[in-house]
């Protein structure tokens, strides 16, 4: 061994910050928070009204005095487009039927606007529309309008849906990421991370199998039941907040609506549900599930006494089956999220940074 | 998972923190050598279960944090070459350059590529022979057999159109120089399960006899780390220092031959310049004269580069164990995941991003 050398302070240095705000890179694309920053930087100042601001899944407007609407839109890039559970049209219905959902609204209608790349097979569109005329029946929508354009071969890849939903939101039903309350209970509708999974492992540049299936799904009957089993006139009995934990996973949503509510989401690492094939991909691959991508799971935050009516109602259904309480909402410290850990200690669970897996809808 | 699950058992970790109350009677420094034990200690809260005479600081083992301001610059001027698919771990492209970093190479076209293995770069190189294809060959000695693996491979193929550009370190002359240093608080190492797992752990008994350390060999799951805590501070309050191995399921005292001997066919050990620390003498691993042709500081003349870092982060001291994150003035404020000043606020296995994500 070399003589040791005595080390000098004068090499403790670091470089400059580094802020990504002259050009797109893909972090801007993940969902967490270089996308809020984008969000909040780029889009809201010049678009700002107040549907915008609630900062929800959907916008929600006042159409008539009697007759609110919930209105969502969802680009849909998912590489490759066919995966075990799913295909990017399926994604593309769900998506958006999801995001209406998530405002307590019954999803009615869909717009589809297609970008094709030169060379597509059309046997690969036909079976893309053909899932997509499935998932809209599976959620009872009918997709009503549509465009398309055709783009030189390299300037996409294959094909880009981007879908637009519209809904009727139930009268008194007052749901959004901002009301959520100290004293709610948070319920996880299934175990999380299978869609992230399942479209890396198609991807197989990983070099890397997993028997996972993606969760994606329509969740608007599942919401329907939850709300039939809930009292929207009472707050200790109505839902507060739903959200589906889409891009940035479970642990970005938890963060979004801490934020959006000002209030502490305190939840159980044991209580949350992950398929032991998705915790191995994710201990192979060094990924935490909790920043993983879901497409047919649902947060829902609820007063206490609704908790245990609409965990039994979420039973009943298909895609709630495995619905558990999580955690529960405290007033302090606020737009944090705490979990704690499976060894009794307590520990932050902080909002995604920046790319995790590009891509995965 | 069968081999996880039992090494996060509650019960388990819970009677390894009370012995390790018991064994202690008065405060002790340790180090974790490596970041993937610093991320451990904090995602399960561990450092919260600890009797508080017992203080773990952060040790240099994050390799995306201690490679060179240079050696990134040098990267990020090959990744933007018109002919150059540069591939690399996912954590080197956020590091930050002087300036800019991999991702901002990538967006103005640069052709740079996620890879989980250099074998994929290898492949790549196959598929492409009209490109130059570079690896961002960093990491301790853990990473250490299958870079040399992908030159032998690329040797055996016959291709000429794949290189590394080499940024390898080693554990125990950091040690040596943490230890060496008149600033050092460190009393007892857990040391890097995975680096002995490849090297054993024989190195280090010269370092726990020349600076009366003890040092554990250390996994990485919470029962792993209290085991390694328990048996450095049983060591510390009989007065003793040697070497011992906590890890047994995976770490031999001789380590993986077969790798150490795909290591040496490759690499000569060369003076490193580590992130935040300086210049420590045969710290590194660098191509040996007869694999230069593989050495892509050679092959691309990128030398004309002038780094330049800011005063602002302390990454250094927190590296060598002197500060921890929360100390810096920056940490939370000026610096967070997004929008990191340094290195060890950028990797997975970089201390301040554990304390970030984790609380």
């Amino acid at each position: 061994m070399t003589e040791p050398k005595t080390i000098s302070m004068q090499g403790a240095i670091c470089p400059l910050p580094l802020v990504h705000n002259e050009k797109i890179v893909m972090g801007h694309g993940s969902g967490g928070k270089m996308s809020q920053d984008l969000i909040a930087r780029w889009f809201m100042p010049p678009f700002d009204n107040p549907a915008l601001r609630a900062g929800d899944d959907a916008g929600v407007v006042q159409a008539t005095p009697r007759t609110r609407l919930a209105v969502s839109t969802d680009s849909h890039v998912v590489w490759p487009l066919f995966f075990p559970g799913g295909d990017i049209g399926r994604l593309a219905v769900c998506g958006t039927v999801n995001d209406v959902a998530m405002m307590g609204a019954n999803p009615l209608y869909l717009t589809a606007g297609f970008i094709l790349e030169e060379g597509l097979e059309l046997s690969i569109l036909e079976r893309v529309v053909s899932s997509m005329r499935s998932a809209a029946e599976e959620a009872g929508i009918q997709i009503i309008s549509g465009d398309t354009k055709v783009v030189q071969k390299g300037k996409a890849d294959l094909l880009y849906i981007n879908t637009s939903g519209v809904g009727l939101v139930p009268e008194g039903v007052q749901i959004s990421g901002s009301l959520a309350q100290p004293g709610d209970v948070i319920i996880l509708s299934g175990p999380i991370g299978n869609h992230g999974i399942a479209v890396l492992a198609a991807r197989g540049d990983l070099g890397f199998q997993a028997e996972v299936q993606s969760d994606v799904a329509p969740l608007n009957h599942l919401v329907a039941a939850m709300l039939k089993a809930s009292n929207p006139a009472d707050p200790l009995a109505s839902i507060h907040t739903l959200r589906d934990p889409t891009r940035g996973g479970l642990a970005t949503s938890l963060n979004e609506i801490a934020r959006q509510s000002a209030v502490c989401i305190a939840v159980e690492e044991a209580s949350i549900h992950v398929n032991p094939a998705v915790a191995a991909a994710c201990e192979m691959l060094g990924f935490d599930p909790l920043y993983i991508a879901n497409e047919g799971r649902m947060i829902a935050v609820v007063g206490p006494v609704a908790a245990q009516p609409v965990l039994e109602s979420m039973h009943s259904t298909r895609y709630g089956e495995d619905a558990r309480i999580i955690g529960h909402v405290e007033a302090a410290p606020a737009g944090r999220v705490l979990m704690r850990t499976v060894l009794g200690s307590t520990r932050v669970v902080d909002t995604l940074s920046s790319e995790l897996l590009p891509r995965i809808c | 998972m069968k081999y996880l699950n039992e090494f996060r058992d509650a019960r388990l970790v819970s009677n390894a923190m009370a012995e390790i109350r018991s064994a202690t009677t008065r405060p002790w420094v340790l180090m974790e050598i490596c970041g993937g034990q610093t991320h451990a200690i904090k995602r399960y809260g561990l450092d919260q279960l600890l009797p508080a005479e017992i203080e773990l600081v952060h040790g240099p083992g994050c390799p995306v944090c201690v490679t060179s301001l240079e050696l990134i610059d040098k990267a990020l001027a090959i990744a933007e070459l018109p002919h150059v698919i540069f591939t690399s771990y996912g954590d080197m492209l956020r590091v930050p350059g002087t300036g800019k970093d991999l991702f901002t190479v990538r967006a103005a076209g640069g052709d740079v590529r996620v890879v989980y293995s250099p074998l994929d770069a290898v492949k790549i190189a196959l598929q492409n022979p009209d490109r130059q294809v570079v690896f961002f060959a960093i990491g301790f000695e853990t990473t250490a057999p299958a870079n040399a693996m992908s030159v032998l491979q690329a040797k055996s193929l016959g291709i000429t159109n794949f290189s590394l550009l080499v940024s390898h370190v080693r554990v125990p002359p950091a040690m040596h120089a943490i230890l060496g240093s008149p600033e050092n608080r460190v009393q007892g190492f857990l040391a890097a399960g995975h680096v002995c797992t490849v090297m054993g752990y024989w190195e280090y008994s010269a370092i726990a006899e020349r600076y009366h350390v003890p040092i554990t060999v250390t996994g990485f799951e919470p029962l792993d780390i209290s085991q390694g805590i328990l048996m450095t501070v049983r060591q510390l309050e009989s007065g003793t220092y040697t070497v011992e191995n906590g890890y047994p399921r995976l770490v031999t005292f001789n380590g993986n031959r077969s790798a150490q001997a795909v290591i040496n066919q490759i690499f000569r050990s060369c003076d490193r310049k580590w992130r935040g620390i300086g210049m420590i003498p045969d710290s590194g691993w660098c191509l040996k004269p007869e694999f230069q042709d593989y050495d892509a500081e050679l092959r691309f003349q990128v030398d004309q580069i002038q780094p330049e870092e800011s005063p602002l982060c302390i990454a250094g001291q927190i590296l060598q164990g002197i500060k921890k994150p929360h100390q810096c003035l920056a940490f939370g404020e000026e610096c967070s995941p997004e929008h990191p000043l340094g290195a060890t606020m950028v990797s997975s296995e970089g201390a301040c991003s554990a304390y970030f994500k984790y609380g």
